[in-house]
């Protein structure tokens, strides 16, 4: 276990260089000078800015400074807005981003699981069948779609909701279902097939035939071990949530990390693309890497130091 | 109860032994079915599967001939003709520079099934080469081409999108360059899988004692054998591909106006949401949601037709 840790940790850092340097040299090989299009027609003051942001500096001179900026959490300042800098507007937005996050993740495991089994425990019947329909629907609708016919119909038309931002647990209903809808569909349908599966297994048999109550049996028996595919999915699936949040904040004007993202893409901040990917991938490959070794520990069947070539 | 209890009379000769008939042992009861024409029999049972495959089949005719038919010029903007409600004119309504959404929305059509069928065959064509070099080769080729799509694997993909495409300029091809970049990885993974496990099989054993050379077993053993999973793969790919060419449009990193696309139609039409201009929204994103939808039911009923397991 102790060695498969490692192992992952060494490549989570590997995936990270990758990351940092493939957004450094695409970065660097857009043409011009980021503020070519600025009316800093003085030359001193155009070289003191080169100088502030060491763009005046060798390619290779850069690169080692900017990985030495990463490596201390410290991802530059911002071009396109003044005494804004990558860090001050992580620190503001990604909290916000981070809870719209986690409160889908729970709604969409909770919810997900429940409907999953509940459709496997009723193979063929009418709530298998609903869960499914809703489950096909729920991969098929984008987030956005599904984001504005929720303020259109449940905010504006019935007026039930506040329509927008993030201010109290009422305002987090709307984003966190039009967040949530996708990733719930996709584990219900995982969580189905999986109980099928674990069903007809022979030690359900045996489940039963001890008596145990039929709660026990699913709860204990069936559950824990169709959840397994579901641990798998988690890495994928966070990285689907945190993407999506980047148009629900901008659907629902909620001020979080995402909202500065697209807005830092809109007015090509490049900085502040630049820093927002390579913390965003750290953070996913960082997720990765801790799913990975909680699936080690869940499943004493996987081998963690497998045989080279059948990885 | 009475009917239970009633003796009933067995006549002895109802338990004569009927003999084995040595003709009728050796005959074929049902006819013999290619791999291919049983999955169609079985794809064809799924009403759901059939369905979206319809859809599909209409969605791209219309896609190639509507906007060759329709009257409505979508190039010059016209202001005479803003916003109007759908009519039997304009079917779907007009936007804001007055050009008709049925007509464009049928533009859009063809740019979401170009990025998405153009990534799905991209993806195809590396996968299949990168999977299967790897799970042929075997040992330290295999090893080494693991490590490489297992880190390309922990990239996320849609960031990295976003960052080609913010560098190379949102155009099409940007958008098939930049899904294809990172969406191969997960084909090349399930054609290694695959060949892996076919290439252990005794038929390519007895295949290579015939002395069939490394090309004619890859491509006659190999290949063929390994498609379901590959087809089925391929079909998902289609509708996360238009899923993905809608968001990058929604954010803002689009294909450029004339050009329609369902996602930067969507886009467009999300401040006037609130004005009462629902045709705008809801054209593209209906037609967003019913392709992928119709692609992933499509892809559902192919996984189940193809699975050798379930062939009865």
């Amino acid at each position: 276990m102790a060695i498969y840790i490692v192992k992952r940790f060494f490549m989570m850092i590997a995936t990270i260089l990758i990351i940092a340097t493939l957004t450094f040299f695409l970065m660097h090989s857009i043409p011009g000078s980021p503020f070519d299009e600025e009316r800093t027609s003085n030359p001193t003051i155009q070289a003191n800015l080169e100088k502030f942001y060491k763009l005046d500096q060798p390619t290779h001179v850069q690169y080692v400074h900017y990985l030495k900026s990463i490596a201390t959490f410290d991802f530059g300042p911002s071009i396109k807005k003044p005494n804004e800098s990558v860090n001050k507007l992580l620190a503001r937005g990604f909290p916000i981003s981070f809870e719209l996050g986690m409160v889908t993740i729970l709604v969409a495991v909770i919810s997900g699981i429940t409907l999953g089994t509940f459709a496997a425990l009723r193979h063929n019947g009418i709530i298998d069948y609903a869960a499914m329909a809703f489950a096909v629907i729920g991969i098929s609708v984008p987030n956005f779609v599904l984001a504005t016919v929720l303020i259109q119909q449940v905010a504006v038309n019935w007026n039930l909701l506040p329509p927008a931002t993030w201010s109290s647990p009422l305002h987090m209903i709307l984003p966190t279902l039009a967040l949530a809808t996708g990733p719930t569909a996709i584990i219900a349908r995982l969580t189905r097939s999986s109980m099928l599966e674990v069903l007809t297994q022979d030690y359900m048999k045996m489940a039963r035939a001890k008596g145990l109550s039929p709660m026990r049996i699913v709860l204990r028996h069936a559950l824990r071990n169709a959840l397994m595919p579901i641990v798998t999915i988690m890495g994928t699936m966070l990285a689907g949530i945190l993407t999506g949040t980047f148009v629900i904040e901008k659907i629902f004007a909620i001020p979080g990390m995402g909202k500065y993202f697209v807005e830092s893409i809109n007015n090509r901040d490049y900085p502040v693309i630049m820093g927002s990917t390579v913390f965003y991938s750290s953070f996913l490959v960082f997720m990765l890497f801790l799913v990975d070794i909680v699936y080690g520990f869940l499943d004493p069947r996987i081998k963690l130091h497998r045989k080279e070539g059948d990885a | 109860m009475v009917s239970h209890q009633q003796k009933v009379q067995v006549p002895d000769e109802w338990f004569k032994p009927i003999g084995k008939d040595a003709e009728k042992a050796e005959s074929v009861v049902r006819p013999s079915l290619s791999y291919w024409k049983d999955a169609w029999r079985r794809l064809r049972k799924n009403k759901l599967a059939m369905g979206g495959l319809v859809f599909l089949i209409i969605l791209t005719l219309f896609a190639i001939f509507a906007p060759i038919l329709s009257p409505h010029n979508i190039e010059t903007t016209q202001y005479a003709n803003q916003n109007l409600a759908p009519s039997s004119k304009h079917w779907f309504g007009t936007d804001d520079k007055g050009w008709d959404v049925f007509t464009r929305t049928w533009h859009g059509a063809r740019v979401s099934l170009f990025v998405g069928v153009a990534a799905a065959l991209i993806d195809f064509f590396i996968g299949i080469i990168y999977g299967g070099i790897s799970g042929y080769k075997g040992g330290r080729t295999d090893t080494v081409m693991m490590r490489i799509i297992e880190i390309l694997y922990g990239l996320p993909h849609l960031l990295v999108v976003i960052l080609l495409m913010v560098i190379m300029g949102p155009s099409l091809t940007t958008i098939i360059v930049a899904l294809t970049i990172t969406g191969w990885v997960g084909m090349a993974r399930i054609v290694r899988g695959q060949v892996l496990q076919i290439k252990n099989y005794e038929f390519v054993t007895a295949s290579k004692s015939f002395g069939a050379r490394t090309p004619r077993i890859i491509r006659k053993n190999l290949l063929p054998n390994t498609m379901g999973p590959i087809i089925v793969q391929m079909t998902l790919t289609v509708p996360s591909a238009i899923f993905a060419e809608a968001f990058l449009s929604f954010i803002g990193l689009g294909i450029q106006a004339p050009v329609a696309s369902w996602g930067v139609m969507a886009n467009d039409a999300l401040p006037v949401i609130l004005s009462g201009h629902w045709w705008r929204l809801f054209f593209p994103a209906f037609f967003i949601s019913m392709t992928m939808f119709a692609f992933n039911v499509l892809g559902d009923g192919m996984q189940d037709a193809l699975d050798p397991k379930l062939r009865g």
